[in-house]
């Protein structure tokens, strides 16, 4: 009996790269020798017991049936029914382990056959070389060129010398002020140091946020530099100790500090997340910042229950309508306020079933008449100092006041015994606290994605720009003639 | 029943790591958190059953015996007999494999034990980095390339 054992690291998590290999006809697309396969009979290809019929590019032919699969164990094993090479009883399994230092996978395979007197040593190089190291190989090629976009990449991955900077432009604040302070200018991206990526930008989200950056308000940059809080795009390269991702990744980020308006950027890794295949890379740009910070205060800061009441402040805004949308899906009751009628009816159309209409931050009695006297369980307040007091009186006892913007400027300092009147919570939380740990912030990013898959959260993004008329889109969205997200193009 | 896994890949042939791992009575020289230790009984320490008998340098002292050694496999089982961890039927597990490709080596290393539910996090935490990780890291260093 020759017993065949080859084995190697796999720069990828175990979940992509077991994704791959536990679907039993896969190795048309990845496997180098393999020509053509299919599973006999339209069976799945992960059915223990079905069977894969392939042509190896030389002409050999081989059947072989899936013995064994194993999602816990990360196993597969199969054998050979029949081959137009003499490999008898041949048995073979292979698995794949997890390195926990590193998020790379360890990839074992193994496999047991008789030959003809005289071939052995051939057939065991076939297989150990040919068709175990081969393969190791192939996948490498694969997990590289396999997301969408990659192909075009490594063009242009290649029109970049490795260590030298992209051509690139982005749009940079050059000092404080009005829209008119926005500036196109060159700004190349380059190469990625250890545990950072180049992203070529396909879409860029605008946001509130950045026109108070852009005034000086928040004071996150020192002009000139550029604006911009979120982005999608695809990865170019990698540094060194990057292990999460790869060239030709479609992904996303929303983090500080600014610098999202650019046609390239070179970024911590840490903060970067691979997106779905089903979420395209505007709707990310779009949704990362909103909907991301939407799930943390509905499932971080405060953890929103059936039956509970929450208060929306600007109901009908980016942040506000998610909020709205998602709370009604746990089974909230949701009361908004809005600035306007129209306002009104798109915040109820979103989950919204009370919203209040006024300019006047006057709500307290309101909220108080739609809970029998009770008040709200939970206030979501991007309004800031105006709405105090208000805030104070719609809560109801026990209640929780999430502070997490400021429209109206920033809060007063409130004494312990103000929130000893009624026992209340008061949080002051920021997004990019919550995202600071990669794990975290992929957990909070899976959840925004399954909340977009399952149209818990909805995206339309109808205000798009090219990334060149930056100022414009600003003079927009201050002049309040958009509604839902805006985006930019570069 | 809590289990603790940790892997790794060390740049050095699989012989050449088992080398040090496979001397029971071996820690101080490759892990830093040994201070001495002993094997009881003047048992050659790579006797199945023998007891090792090592300090810690926060001065620690733990028991532990050698149940399986395997020269075919790479792979050595112990138990701990006392220690200061506050842990009951705890069993390990350290596994070599040779990556073929690069003639490089994947290292296991595990553990199940009992303890008090309030506990199990905080031992999770310190047997799979402080122990395990800071073995391997320090193995690493030990046969950087």
């Amino acid at each position: 009996m020759i017993r065949v054992t080859r084995s190697a690291v796999i720069d990828a998590p175990i979940e992509r790269v077991w994704a791959v290999l536990r679907d039993f006809n896969s190795h048309t697309a990845w496997h180098p020798v393999v020509a053509e396969s299919e599973i006999e009979g339209g069976e799945p290809s992960d059915q223990v017991g079905c069977v894969r019929r392939f042509t190896l590019r030389d002409g050999n032919r081989i059947r072989e049936q899936l013995l064994a699969l194993s999602d816990r164990d990360h196993i597969s094993t199969y054998c050979i029914l029949d081959a137009s090479v003499p490999l008898r009883r041949y048995v073979a399994t292979l698995q794949l382990k997890r390195v926990t230092d590193g998020e790379r996978t360890f990839w074992h395979w193994q496999s047991t056959f008789d030959a003809p007197p005289g071939r052995e040593r051939e057939l065991a190089d076939m297989v150990g070389t040919g068709v175990y190291e081969g393969g190791f190989e192939g996948l490498r090629a694969y997990l590289r060129r396999s997301r969408p976009g990659a192909v075009g990449v490594a063009a242009r991955a290649r029109a970049v010398a490795a260590g030298e900077a992209m051509p690139a432009h982005g749009v940079v604040a050059t000092a404080f002020g009005g829209p008119e302070v926005l500036r196109l200018q060159p700004l190349p991206a380059r190469p990625p140091g250890p545990g950072e990526v180049r992203i070529r930008q396909t879409a860029v989200g605008v946001n509130y946020i950045d026109v108070y950056v852009r005034a000086g308000l928040y004071r996150m940059i020192e002009p000139p530099a550029p604006l911009g809080m979120e982005a999608a795009g695809v990865i170019v390269d990698v540094g060194d100790a990057v292990a999460h991702l790869l060239p030709g990744d479609r992904v996303a980020y929303a983090c500080a500090p600014p610098g999202a308006y650019v046609s390239a950027r070179t970024m911590p890794a840490d903060q970067v997340v691979v997106l779905p295949d089903d979420v395209d890379e505007e709707t990310a740009a779009a949704l990362m910042l909103k909907g991301m910070t939407a799930a943390y205060l509905l499932h971080r800061t405060h953890r929103v229950r059936a039956g509970e009441t929450v208060l929306v402040h600007a109901a009908a805004g980016g942040v506000g309508l998610f909020l709205c949308q998602w709370a009604k899906t746990l089974g909230a009751k949701v009361i908004g306020t809005v600035s306007s009628d129209d306002k009104a009816r798109l915040a109820r159309a979103n989950g919204c079933e009370l919203p209040l209409v006024g300019r006047d931050y006057r709500f307290a009695a309101a909220v108080k008449g739609a809970t029998n006297g009770r008040g709200a369980d939970v206030i979501y307040d991007g309004l800031g100092r105006a709405a105090v007091e208000e805030n104070l009186e719609a809560l109801a006892l026990c209640g929780h006041w999430v502070s997490y913007g400021q429209t109206s400027g920033p809060l007063t300092p409130i004494g312990p015994e103000t929130l000893a009147a009624k026992s209340v919570t008061l949080s002051r939380p920021v997004l990019f606290h919550y995202t600071a740990e990669r794990a975290a912030l992929n957990e909070i990013a899976q959840q925004t994605f399954e909340a977009l898959r399952s149209q818990v959260i909805r995206v339309d993004v109808r205000h798009r720009y090219p990334l060149t008329a930056a100022a414009e889109a600003h003079r927009d969205l201050e002049a309040r003639r958009t509604t839902g997200p805006l985006v930019l193009l570069p | 029943m809590i289990k603790v896994y940790v892997s790794s890949v060390i740049d050095a042939p699989a012989d050449a790591v088992w080398a040090q791992i496979r001397d029971f009575n071996g820690l101080p020289k490759w892990t830093p958190f040994v201070a001495d230790s002993r094997i009881e009984g003047g048992m050659a320490p790579d006797t199945v059953g023998c007891v090792r008998n090592f300090r810690l340098k926060d001065g620690g002292v733990i028991r532990e015996q050698l149940l399986t050694l395997s020269d075919y496999d790479f792979q050595c089982t112990y138990s701990i007999l006392e220690s200061p961890m506050g842990v009951d039927n705890y069993v390990a597990t350290l596994k070599l494999t040779p990556v073929t490709d690069g003639g490089r080596t994947f290292a296991e290393w595990w553990a199940e034990f009992d303890c008090a539910p309030e506990r199990e996090g905080e031992l999770a935490q310190s047997i799979g980095q402080s122990v395990f990780q800071t073995g391997f890291d320090s193995l690493k260093t030990m046969f950087r390339r």
